[in-house]
């Protein structure tokens, strides 16, 4: 069976650099339109249990928490 | 079905940033899009998988990454602008067992403090430079760096770099390849998924390396800092790759760590007490004397002030040298001088030997002197003065003219040289000779039978000390200082 | 095994026999005469204990190894003379304000600029009041032995550690080339481990060193807990040998070779009869206020003998609030003060005054 995947954006820790957006082979991730608690468009993910689980996207954020990629066990 | 985290925040990291100020502690303090935070996960990540989180010390720099310590977890300090490799190399010599890491960006490891980066991948210190290369200042305003490229504004280039006045971009790697000892230099980006993978790969290798204590690696990583270039995440990454790539070429430029053995750490630092004392104080010589041992003779109440004057090579430094040892071994205090000033150069050479049972008040000796001892004309002209009316002088008879000279003054004219080359074949032991003079003039001063011979055992344990076993060396002293007495 | 402890060395010798009795792991240093001999010392000793030594590539590198070296919670020092410690000024300043512990060795030269390596006393205030950015002060020893040079480089270590901020050791190019006889101290049984060192781990979270404080308040508190230590160090720890101090007319200040000489003066005058004594500082911060305070209390002047244009006769003058006549007797450029010039200075003062 194959392994799935889940990408979670954590709105509050985005800065909304869209470093990210690029990078995701699926085209799972675009920028917000609501402002988060530091004032950036977070970005948000649409569809996230699509994600492939490559972390390309993990790597291109700059931030230590805000995109996190969990597997299903 | 459950879940496990396959991506996420590094434990290496505080879970909550309690040491940045303000209310967001979640976040790193850098720009959006900033290279720092994504090189800082890599970091993170390294120093967990090869498990020295707990040994780790990581040198911040003045520039964006001043505020390293906000999120890893491991010890840390912040240093003065470039100085973080020399820095490191205080940490890693003082903890050979702990793993540093020298955090560095371009103003502050290629501008201000380039020797001391330089100097310490010269010497190979046992560290991981991690050089974080954007084009520019980032800290204080996006200014021109010793990495911006030809053309390109700054606030400090408003017009573009010129490099008729300014010169070119400076290749660190290239820089540091062309010295021998570091073990590992590699060129990084961080653009594309494939280009931050190798980057991940460069990351783990020098992390490696620290831990195998391997040596010195530079890992120089051109990343994007878009706030201060004013561009979008595409436009920094197309600057990156069109631009910057040009002059700042990737790759691994060297890499010797496949066929070296893990390094050992030094051996440990000898600190008990019986060691200590059994390294540094020498061995009580069989000639010595208690320290409560006083000579008795009267001559040895009065504090004597000796100046010996002469040219360079005559052994004159060593003579008083010699002296102020006999006198130390004898429980005197002592004071032994070189002189000072311009006439040390020309060729002439002068001490001051003070000998007291007392504190010695002032080491100089410019009036008062009782004993002289002149090996030159213009060493007799000099320092006659000092020497008071009743006082010695020992002089070269063949060198030395005497002018009238006060009744109560006592003169003996000796060739030291010469009755050294004769009895022991090399003026090399006039010293030894000048002080077996020194011990008949000071028996004819009412030096008591006792200190007479204890005279001559001070000065036996004084070459002793000087010359140790080197066979022959006591016994041609002794020789030479035996003709000195003989020839008063 | 039977240790002869008396010795014969150069004052810069004794600096770093000093330094390895009282547990001193490391020597970071830079040659420039007239120190250069430390360092030499240094080299060939250090490593027979297995501790280490390391040249710097320059005076700022060596300033920050021992930087790096304190801040991992070992004894550390490094020397130089004049023009090195200015190079060193932005390391001092950092030492201060992390309140890290280190021993520098001045052994001062002529100057200003390149000068020459004859010895002058013209580092004080660079040593004294500062130096770096920044209001912080170092703990000032002054030896005028070389007895002193090795003992108060063995004492430096531990009231650098007891109020965590580095410590100068202040002589001059004659204390540091001259030889004298000495007695070495023991090795002190080493059990340094600083609560404070970097990396140590306190409930999980490792020790962290810096000198950035971002919010005014907290680096105005920093300022306050500074000031304070220094207040308290100024009234507690003043160390001052006085001599023929208690009748005297007119007291001479020094220290380092220039009290040497006043000894001398001291002990000629007397022999004329004339109430002349001497007050030494053994350390110039904190600076022996108390002594001259009382002294202040009976003499009629003081005067400060110095190697120097007259830097520390500020210190006097502060710390008699300018109440009586204090004159300067000096020598730059590497000459030196003779009996002779002390005493026709402190007869001319006894007559003017």
């Amino acid at each position: 069976m194959a392994k799935k995947f889940r990408v979670e954006v954590t709105a509050d820790e985005c800065k909304g650099c869209g470093r990210c957006i690029a990078v995701c082979p699926k085209k799972l991730l675009s920028r917000g339109k609501e402002l988060n608690i530091q004032g950036y468009f977070a970005i948000i993910a649409e569809n996230p249990g699509n994600c492939i689980g490559c972390g390309s996207c993990f790597y291109q954020c700059p931030e230590p928490g805000a995109i996190t990629i969990f597997e299903e066990e | 079905m459950s879940e496990k985290v396959k991506f996420g925040r590094s434990k290496v990291f505080f879970d909550t940033f309690h040491r940045r100020p303000g209310p967001i502690k979640k976040n790193m303090h850098y720009c959006p899009g900033c290279g720092h935070g994504i090189l800082h996960k890599l970091i993170a990540e390294a120093i967990e998988y090869h498990g020295i989180q707990e040994d780790t010390n990581l040198i911040a720099p003045v520039g964006c990454a001043v505020f390293a310590y906000y999120y890893f977890n491991v010890g840390s300090i912040s240093v003065p602008h470039g100085r973080a490799p020399a820095v490191a190399t205080g940490v890693s010599r003082a903890k050979p067992e702990s793993f540093v890491i020298s955090y560095q960006g371009d103003g502050d490891l290629a501008a201000i403090g380039f020797n001391e980066f330089l100097q310490a991948a010269n010497r190979g210190e046992k560290m991981t430079v991690f050089f974080v290369n954007n084009s520019n200042y980032g800290m204080t305003g996006g200014q021109m760096a010793p990495t911006t490229l030809p053309g390109q504004k700054t606030t400090t280039s408003p017009y573009g770099r010129n490099p008729e006045t300014e010169g070119y971009p400076t290749p660190v790697c290239e820089i540091v390849n062309a010295l021998t000892a570091p073990v590992y230099i590699e060129r990084v980006a961080l653009t594309t998924p494939g280009r931050v993978a190798n980057a991940k790969k460069a990351v783990y290798k020098a992390i490696q390396n620290l831990k195998e204590r391997k040596g010195f690696s530079l890992v120089e990583v051109v990343a994007p800092c878009p706030v201060n270039l004013k561009m979008s995440a595409d436009q920094v990454n197309e600057f990156i790759e069109k631009q910057m790539l040009n002059y700042f070429p990737l790759g691994c430029l060297r890499d010797k760590t496949a066929d070296m053995e893990p390094g050992k750490l030094p051996a440990p630092v000898i600190r008990d007490e019986e060691s200590v004392r059994k390294i540094l104080f020498p061995v009580r010589s069989e000639n010595g004397v208690a320290a409560d041992f006083r000579n008795s003779s009267a001559v040895f109440d009065q504090e004597l002030r000796v100046k010996i004057g002469g040219f360079g090579g005559q052994g004159v430094l060593s003579l008083g040298v010699m002296l102020a040892n006999m006198a130390r071994l004898r429980n005197f205090n002592v004071s032994w001088m070189p002189s000072y000033g311009p006439e040390q150069r020309g060729g002439s050479a002068c001490c001051a030997v003070t000998v007291s049972r007392n504190t010695i008040p002032s080491p100089i000796i410019d009036r008062g002197g009782n004993l002289l001892i002149a090996m030159t004309q213009a060493a007799l002209d000099k320092y006659l003065p000092e020497l008071r009316d009743d006082g010695v002088l020992i002089y070269d008879h063949t060198a030395v003219k005497l002018p009238q000279l006060p009744e109560t003054m006592q003169t003996y004219g000796i060739d030291a040289l010469a009755i050294a080359d004769e009895k022991l074949g090399s003026s090399k032991f006039a010293n030894s000779v000048l002080l077996g003079v020194l011990a008949a003039v000071l028996a004819k001063n009412g030096m008591n039978e006792a200190d007479k011979a204890d005279f001559d055992k001070a000065f036996a344990e004084a070459v002793e000390e000087k010359f140790g076993k080197k066979p022959g060396a006591v016994e041609a002293n002794i020789k030479a200082y035996e003709a000195g007495k003989a020839a008063l | 095994m039977a240790y002869n402890k008396r010795l014969l060395l150069k004052g810069n010798e004794a600096a770093v026999y000093g330094a390895l009795l009282a547990g001193c792991d490391c020597y970071f240093g830079y040659p420039i005469t007239p120190a250069s001999e430390i360092a030499q010392a240094a080299a060939l000793l250090f490593p027979k204990l297995n501790r280490t030594f390391v040249q710097a590539e320059s005076e700022i590198g060596a300033i920050n190894m021992v930087i790096g070296c304190a801040a991992a919670g070992r004894r550390t020092m490094t020397a130089s003379s004049g023009l090195g410690i200015s190079l060193k000024q932005e390391g001092m300043s950092y030492l201060a304000a992390y309140e890290m512990p280190a021993v520098i060795v001045d052994v001062m030269r002529g100057g200003p600029g390149l000068g020459n390596i004859g010895p002058e006393q013209s580092d004080y205030f660079q040593v004294v009041k500062g130096g770096g950015h920044g209001s912080y002060r170092c703990l000032v020893f002054t030896p005028n032995s070389v007895q002193e040079m090795c003992d108060m480089v063995y004492q430096a270590f531990p009231m650098a550690e007891k109020y965590r901020m580095p410590a100068y050791v202040l002589t001059d190019g004659v204390i540091g080339q001259m030889m004298e006889s000495l007695e070495l101290p023991e090795p002190v049984k080493y059990d340094y481990d600083p609560e404070w060192k970097m990396g140590r781990r306190v409930n999980g979270e490792a020790n962290i060193i810096t000198s950035i404080y971002m919010e005014y308040n907290d680096l105005e508190a920093l300022n306050h807990k500074l000031q304070d230590k220094y207040a308290l160090i100024q009234k507690t720890e003043q160390s001052v040998e006085e001599i023929e101090v208690d009748d005297a007319e007119l007291v001479m200040v020094a220290y380092g070779i220039s009290s040497r000489v006043g000894q001398g003066a001291v002990q000629a005058l007397r022999a004329e009869g004339l109430k002349v004594g001497l007050i030494r500082p053994k350390m110039v911060f904190p600076f022996p206020t108390d002594s001259l305070q009382k002294a202040a209390g009976h003499v009629k002047g003081f005067l400060c003998l110095e190697h120097s244009a007259g830097q520390m006769i500020e210190d006097v003058k502060l710390a008699i609030d300018c109440k009586l006549p204090v004159r300067l007797c000096n020598r730059m450029g590497g000459n030196l003060l003779t009996v002779a010039d002390v005493c026709a200075a402190a007869k001319n003062m006894m007559k003017e005054i």
